[in-house]
């Protein structure tokens, strides 16, 4: 068995009118928690798909804890636990007999009821899957992912649509799988889900890695841990960014629609600077926030757009 | 049997006993038919016509007598007045009136067929009263038996017309559901075997095939006497056929829609045609002879055929080797067919 959970070299997918991945490379070791960090649409779901054997790549190379999917697809099966987005699992069947039917299929695997309870839903074991909330449902998705007890744990956009607290206890559940010496790779367009839960992250726009590290180290990057913002009153706001800069403790200033940014390495010094130069200049705050420097503001200060609206 | 295939047949089974609609539809919705049909067209007993006798003469108590001997005839008196309002009315189909001793006149209206009808028996009685010999001697013998009766032909066309609905939508919309709901794909990131995914469908579709005939053939047996005449072996086979038939068929269908309407107007247009074309409610022999051939080459009008040989005239399975033979080649065709276009994603 190899070190590397997962090798991807020159991936290249295109649709009809959209190039979706293109030229890609990544590699996961094993052990890692890997996240696929990005907005909507920079093709995490088709690099996530392809490695899960479930997509075509127009061409790249693809291994998967050593093997390929053209020649190991039966073996890999085995190995390899799924969550995928926006799968509608039977209605109609309880939470046992659904898990049941997932284990059926392996090989190996973890028995039924330590898998419920491992996804604290034992008091839903005889409830009809229709009957579930979002959380219990993605829960039990993760169930039917972990109980042929996979190597290698992919999960799409897990925690979309969950309130905080279904956020919190799927990020648990991801923690003590990552805690047993398995591999997880997720896709989220969530910084925090990002931050927790991943040892990496791989921040991709339009279907390319734009910046691979430490969640910590990728903030670092920015060469500041705060984010000040702040818009002024009226109309008129002849201020340039250049003298925005000259603030004390300011690394990068950044001006979107009314909207400024600036990125502090100290807060203590900035704030007060920051008012003096409004002072100076005639200009009244409307409003001021700041925040310690998430994935968010590296993936904004790498491509000048939000995550969310990008 | 393996773990997955028993789990895959046993989620069938649940899918479809957790739908109430579902069973109605597959297992009551066909004897309901047979009920209402068997009703409506049930055979009734021989009818008796009424008469009315005017007059107190000697001959008019001479044709009384005549016609009450008669069977087939409810005969009454009645003043002349009375027997014109009760023809009027419909209550009687036919005056007699006895003018004279050797003069008997029926009033009736000659369009109504009852009326028609009694007045041959009423003559009949009348003629046979004053003495009349028939000079040719006759018997009669009545052919009512279980076999030929209307309810007789329509059974073995609903049983048919089950299969089809049931192989149909029994599978292509299972499938079709899976894929728009994803959890086709998220089968296919398992292990799990596509041959035990179909294999499951094939296992449950046997099991309520059993009932499902068992409760039509037994419910009209013991409701109208429809018989079966054939082996219930070889009725079994056929149905079995039937089954893998349709369910080939549904299973092309479903091989590439994404959606449940997509596949509903496939499904009808496969459907419709073998509804009314395949002999279900009336002999597809009503059709024109240029259209026979593409007629008999559905799989339902082979399958209605084939049950009819066996229920009705008792015929083996060396009779209706055509039609198998027929039906065993849409088997095989749809499902190599959807096996090669089938979207398992």
């Amino acid at each position: 068995m190899t070190d590397t959970a997962l090798a991807i070299r020159g991936l290249h997918k295109s649709y009809s009118d959209v190039r979706a991945v293109s030229d890609l490379d990544l590699s996961v070791p094993v052990g890692e928690c890997f996240g696929l960090l990005g907005p909507n649409g920079a093709g995490k779901t088709t690099t996530i798909e392809i490695c899960e054997g479930l997509l075509e790549a127009d061409s790249g190379e693809v291994e998967v804890l050593g093997m390929r999917w053209q020649t190991d697809e039966r073996a890999l099966r085995e190995l390899l636990g799924i969550q995928l987005q926006e799968t509608q699992l039977s209605e109609k069947l309880t939470v046992a007999e659904t898990v049941r039917l997932f284990r059926s299929f392996y090989a190996k695997g973890r028995a039924v009821e330590e898998v419920i309870t491992l996804v604290q839903l034992e008091e839903k074991t005889k409830a009809r899957v229709g009957t579930l909330s979002g959380g219990q449902k993605q829960r039990l998705a993760v169930a039917c992912a972990i109980v042929g007890d996979p190597k290698l744990l992919f999960l799409d956009e897990p925690t979309t649509g969950l309130d905080p607290q279904s956020r919190r206890q799927l990020w648990d559940l991801i923690a003590q799988f990552r805690a047993e010496g398995r591999t997880v790779v997720l896709t989220t367009h969530y910084m925090d889900e990002a931050e927790r839960l991943c040892d990496r992250v791989a921040i991709v726009d339009q279907g390319k890695v734009i910046a691979l590290d430490t969640p910590r180290a990728l903030i670092a990057s920015l060469g500041a841990e705060h984010v000040v913002g702040f818009t002024l009153e009226g109309e008129t706001t002849p201020t340039d960014e250049s003298a925005l800069r000259a603030i004390d403790g300011v690394t990068a200033a950044r001006r979107d629609n009314g909207a400024f940014e600036l990125t502090s390495t100290e807060l203590r010094l900035t704030i007060p600077s920051l008012l003096a130069f409004l002072e100076r200049n005639h200009l009244r705050l409307a409003e001021l926030r700041s925040h310690s420097a998430t994935l968010e503001d590296v993936f904004v200060s790498l491509t000048g757009r939000h995550l969310r609206d990008a | 049997m393996r773990d997955s295939l028993r789990e895959l047949t046993l989620t069938r089974f649940r899918e479809f006993v957790r739908e109430p609609e579902a069973l109605f539809w597959s297992l009551a919705f066909p004897i309901v038919l047979s009920v209402g049909l068997g009703i409506a067209f049930r055979n009734r007993p021989a009818e008796t016509v009424h008469v009315a006798v005017v007059g107190d003469s000697a001959a008019a108590r001479a044709a009384l007598d005549a016609l009450e001997m008669s069977s087939g005839i409810k005969v009454e008196r009645a003043s002349a007045a009375q027997a014109q309002l009760a023809l009027r009315t419909g209550r009687v189909a036919l005056i007699v009136n006895a003018k004279s001793p050797d003069l008997v006149e029926y009033e009736y209206d000659d369009t109504r067929p009852d009326s028609r009808t009694a007045r041959m028996l009423a003559d009949d009685a009348v003629q046979r009263g004053r003495g009349r010999v028939d000079p040719q001697r006759v018997s009669e013998r009545f052919v009512r038996e279980p076999g030929s009766r209307y309810i007789d032909f329509v059974v073995p066309g609903l049983l048919g017309m089950g299969l089809m609905g049931n192989g149909i939508w029994g599978i292509g919309f299972p499938i079709v559901d899976a894929r728009r709901k994803r959890l086709l794909k998220r089968l296919m990131a398992t292990p799990m075997s596509r041959a035990e995914y179909l294999g499951s469908f094939v296992f449950s579709r046997f099991f309520l095939l059993v009932l499902e005939v068992f409760l039509l053939v037994g419910f009209s047996a013991v409701a109208f006497g429809v018989p079966v005449r054939g082996s219930l072996l070889q009725l079994a086979a056929i149905c079995a056929l039937g089954a893998l038939a349709f369910g080939a068929l549904g299973l092309l269908i479903a091989a590439r829609p994404r959606t449940i309407e997509g596949a509903s107007g496939l499904m009808n247009l496969a459907m419709m045609p073998m509804w009314v074309l395949s002999g279900v409610f009336f002999s597809s022999e009503n059709f024109p002879r240029a259209v026979q051939p593409v007629i008999q080459a559905l799989p339902l009008t082979a399958v209605n055929n084939a049950l009819r040989a066996n229920m009705l005239r008792g015929a083996g399975l060396d009779v209706v080797g055509p039609e198998l033979a027929i039906i065993a080649t849409w088997f095989l065709v749809c499902f190599v067919v959807a096996l090669r276009v089938v979207r398992w994603r």
